[in-house]
C-alpha cells in the first residue's frame, strides 16, 4: 500500500483539564471516503481541526502528506478544502464573489478562479443565484456554496464537519449526491457526523468515536456485521409497561437494549422474532422490523444514543 | 502519490486586503458622501461660526481659527475613519460571521489576515483624508506650502489609532458594552482633549496629560507644523513621530498575536 495521505498516532488534544482527543490512531488514503462517527463532544470536530492545521495538537504524531502541519501549516492547507460546522461566508458579498475571494486566499489567479466559478456554480446548483449577495441565501445553499467555496483550490482532501446538520431532508439529500459526486472523481473525503445515515451513505470507512476514543474502526457493513445482528425489532408496550417486558423478552432475543421510548431485540429475522412473541401471547402497542444500522453499532459500543 | 507540496502565496496580506476593499467597494457611496460631508459641516459650524468669534479677537497663535483647527479635524477624521474600518470588520471576522476562520483555513495565516484588515482601512483612509484635505483646500483653511504634508501626518495618526484599535477589537469577545466604552471613554474625551479646539497649553498640567497619549494630538501637532507657521522643535518633531510610529508597531505586533491565539481554537 502506498504512504497513507493522513497518518495519526497517538494523536492528543486537551484543553486545560478536559480531553477532547485522547490518543487516538488511523490512517487514510488516498481517495478514500473516511468518516468520524459519534455524537456531540466526541471529539470529532477537535481531530478535524488539527488534520485542518488550525489547531495545533498537544502530542502525538501527525503527518499529512507526508508533512508536520504544526511545522508546515500553511503549505498543508493550500491542499485542503474546509466545509466547517458553521458557515462563515461573506454575507455581504455575492455568491460569486464569495468563491472569488476565496480562491485569492490560497493566492489563485483572477483568470484560474474566473474560468473555475461557472463550473462549481454548476455543481453547487446556484448558477441562477451567483450575483445574489449571500445573506439572501436558504441555508442549504449557504451550504452547498461553503463546499463549493472550499473547491475552488482543487484540493486533494476535502474534509466536512457536519456537513448537513440543520438542513431538510430535501436539501440533505441534494448535498449528499453532490458530495458523491465528488467521491466519484477521487477527492479524498473526510467526514464528520452524528448521522447514522449519512455515515453509511458517503463513508467508504469510518471510526466510531466517543469521549475523544476511537471505540471501533471498520467500513459500515463491516461495524454492523461485527457489532449487531442482521436486524432489529422495535417494541412499544407504552413507557409503564417497558421495563417489564424486559425480563419476559430478553430469553427470545439474541440481545436486548432499552431505550426511553422503545425496547430494542436483536435477531437475524425480526419477523420471525415478532411471530415467537405473538406465539407466547405478548402483543406490543407497535411493532417494527429493520436492518440493524450504524445507530445499533453506537449503541452497542457505548450504552448511548447518538442523538439524543 | 503526489509528495509535490504546493508553493504558498507569499502575498497573503494583500488578498486580505483585496477582500476587504471588494467589501468596501459596497458602501463606496457612503463611504465618499460622509468623507465630503463631514468636513463641510464641521467647518462651516465651528470652523465658520466659532471662528468668527474668536478671529475678531484676533485668532489662536496669530492664524484664523479655520487655519488652526483644520490639521486637527483632518487628523481627527483619519483617526475616526480608520478605526471604524477596523474594529466593525473584525467584530464580523471573530464573531458575527466568523469569516476569519474560513480565511484560517486557507493558507493564510492570523498575522498576515490582521495586517490584511490594518491595510485595507488604510486605504480607506487615505481615500478620506484626500478628500478632506481637498475641502480644507477649498476652504482656505491651509496657508503653506508643506500643507499637503498634513496628509501623511493625518494618516499616520489614523494607522496609530487603527493598530492599536484592531488588537482591542480582536481581544474583545463580548461586544456588549465595547461600542460605548470606545465612542464615549476613547474617541469622544481624544476628540476633545487633544488640543484640537484651543492650544493644549491652555489646559490644566493634569489634564494635558490626555493630549500625550492621543495620537490625535501628536498628529495635530505635525499638521499645524506643516500648515501654518506653528513653531515646533526639533526634538518634539522627533517625538511626535515617535510615539505615532511606536503605537502602530506594538498594536500591529499585538494584533498578531491576539488573531493568532484566537484563531488557533
Amino acid at each position: 500500500m502506498s504512504e497513507p495521505l493522513i497518518h495519526a498516532r497517538g494523536l492528543t488534544k486537551t484543553y486545560g483539564d478536559f480531553v477532547a482527543v485522547d490518543g487516538i490512531d488511523f490512517d487514510v488514503a488516498k481517495g478514500e471516503s473516511f468518516g468520524f462517527l459519534g455524537p456531540n463532544g466526541a471529539g470529532k470536530s477537535s481531530t478535524m481541526r488539527i488534520i485542518g492545521a488550525t489547531s495545533v495538537r498537544t502530542s502525538g504524531t501527525l503527518t499529512i502528506l507526508g508533512k508536520d502541519p504544526e511545522v508546515n501549516g500553511p503549505q498543508i492547507r493550500a491542499h485542503l478544502g474546509v466545509v466547517p460546522q458553521q458557515d462563515n461566508l461573506d454575507v455581504e458579498l455575492t455568491v460569486s464573489e464569495n468563491i472569488f475571494i476565496y480562491g485569492r486566499y490560497f493566492g489563485l489567479s483572477s483568470s484560474f478562479i474566473n474560468k473555475k466559478i461557472p463550473e462549481l456554480l454548476e455543481f453547487a446548483q446556484l448558477e441562477e443565484k451567483k450575483d445574489v449577495k449571500v445573506q439572501a441565501l436558504s441555508g442549504g445553499m449557504k451550504r452547498r456554496l461553503t463546499i463549493a467555496r472550499s473547491l475552488v483550490s482543487e484540493p486533494d482532501i476535502l474534509m466536512l464537519d457536519e456537513p448537513t446538520t440543520g438542513l431538510d431532508p430535501q436539501a440533505r439529500h441534494i448535498l449528499w449526491d453532490r458530495l458523491f459526486r465528488l467521491k466519484e472523481q477521487g477527492v479524498t473525503l473526510l467526514i464528520t457526523t452524528h448521522y447514522m445515515d449519512e455515515a453509511e451513505q458517503l463513508c467508504d470507512r469510518l471510526i466510531v468515536m466517543d469521549k475523544g476514543k476511537i471505540m471501533a474502526e471498520n467500513s459500515p457493513a463491516q461495524l454492523i456485521k461485527d457489532y449487531s445482528t442482521k436486524e432489529v425489532l422495535e417494541v412499544r408496550f407504552g413507557s409503564d409497561r417497558n421495563q417489564e417486558m424486559v425480563e419476559v423478552l430478553r430469553p427470545l432475543a439474541e440481545r436486548i437494549e432499552v431505550l426511553p421510548d422503545r425496547i430494542l431485540l436483536y435477531a437475524e429475522d425480526g419477523e420471525q422474532l415478532l411471530e415467537s412473541i405473538a406465539a407466547k401471547g405478548i402483543h406490543p402497542n407497535t411493532s417494527l422490523v429493520r436492518r440493524s444500522s450504524l445507530e445499533d453499532v453506537f449503541l452497542r459500543l457505548t450504552g448511548r444514543t447518538l442523538v439524543e | 502519490m503526489s509528495n509535490s507540496i504546493r508553493k504558498v502565496s507569499s502575498f497573503g496580506t494583500l488578498h486580505v486586503a483585496e477582500a476587504r476593499i471588494r467589501n468596501m467597494a459596497k458602501w463606496a457611496f457612503i463611504i465618499l458622501f460622509a468623507a465630503v460631508i463631514n468636513p463641510t459641516l464641521y467647518l462651516v459650524s465651528i470652523g465658520i461660526g466659532v471662528g468668527s468669534l474668536i478671529d475678531a479677537n484676533n485668532g489662536v497663535e496669530g492664524v484664523s481659527y479655520l487655519t488652526f483647527l483644520a490639521p486637527a479635524l483632518l487628523a481627527s477624521a483619519a483617526i475616526q475613519g480608520s478605526s471604524d474600518e477596523v474594529i466593525f470588520p473584525t467584530m464580523a471576522g471573530f464573531k458575527w460571521e466568523r469569516t476569519f476562520f474560513g480565511m484560517r483555513s486557507t493558507p493564510l495565516t492570523a498575522r498576515q489576515i490582521s495586517l490584511g484588515i490594518f491595510l485595507a482601512a488604510m486605504v480607506r483612509t487615505i481615500v478620506s483624508v484626500v478628500i478632506y484635505w481637498i475641502v480644507l483646500y477649498l476652504f482656505g483653511a491651509l496657508e503653506s506650502d508643506t500643507a499637503w504634508l498634513a496628509m501623511p501626518a493625518a494618516l499616520f495618526a489614523g494607522a496609530a489609532m487603527a493598530a492599536v484599535m484592531l488588537a482591542l477589537a480582536a481581544k474583545i469577545e463580548k461586544e456588549d458594552f465595547f461600542f460605548t466604552i470606545v465612542g464615549r471613554f476613547i474617541m469622544i474625551p481624544m476628540f476633545l482633549f487633544s488640543g484640537t479646539f484651543y492650544p493644549l497649553s491652555q489646559m490644566p498640567v493634569f489634564l494635558q496629560f490626555f493630549g500625550w497619549i492621543s495620537p490625535l494630538w501628536h498628529a495635530t501637532e505635525l499638521g499645524r507644523y506643516l500648515t501654518y507657521d506653528y513653531p515646533l522643535p526639533g526634538i518634539q518633531i522627533f517625538i511626535h513621530i515617535a510615539v505615532l510610529a511606536t503605537m502602530m508597531l506594538v498594536g500591529l505586533f499585538l494584533s498578531a498575536r491576539v488573531f493568532d491565539n484566537r484563531l488557533e481554537k
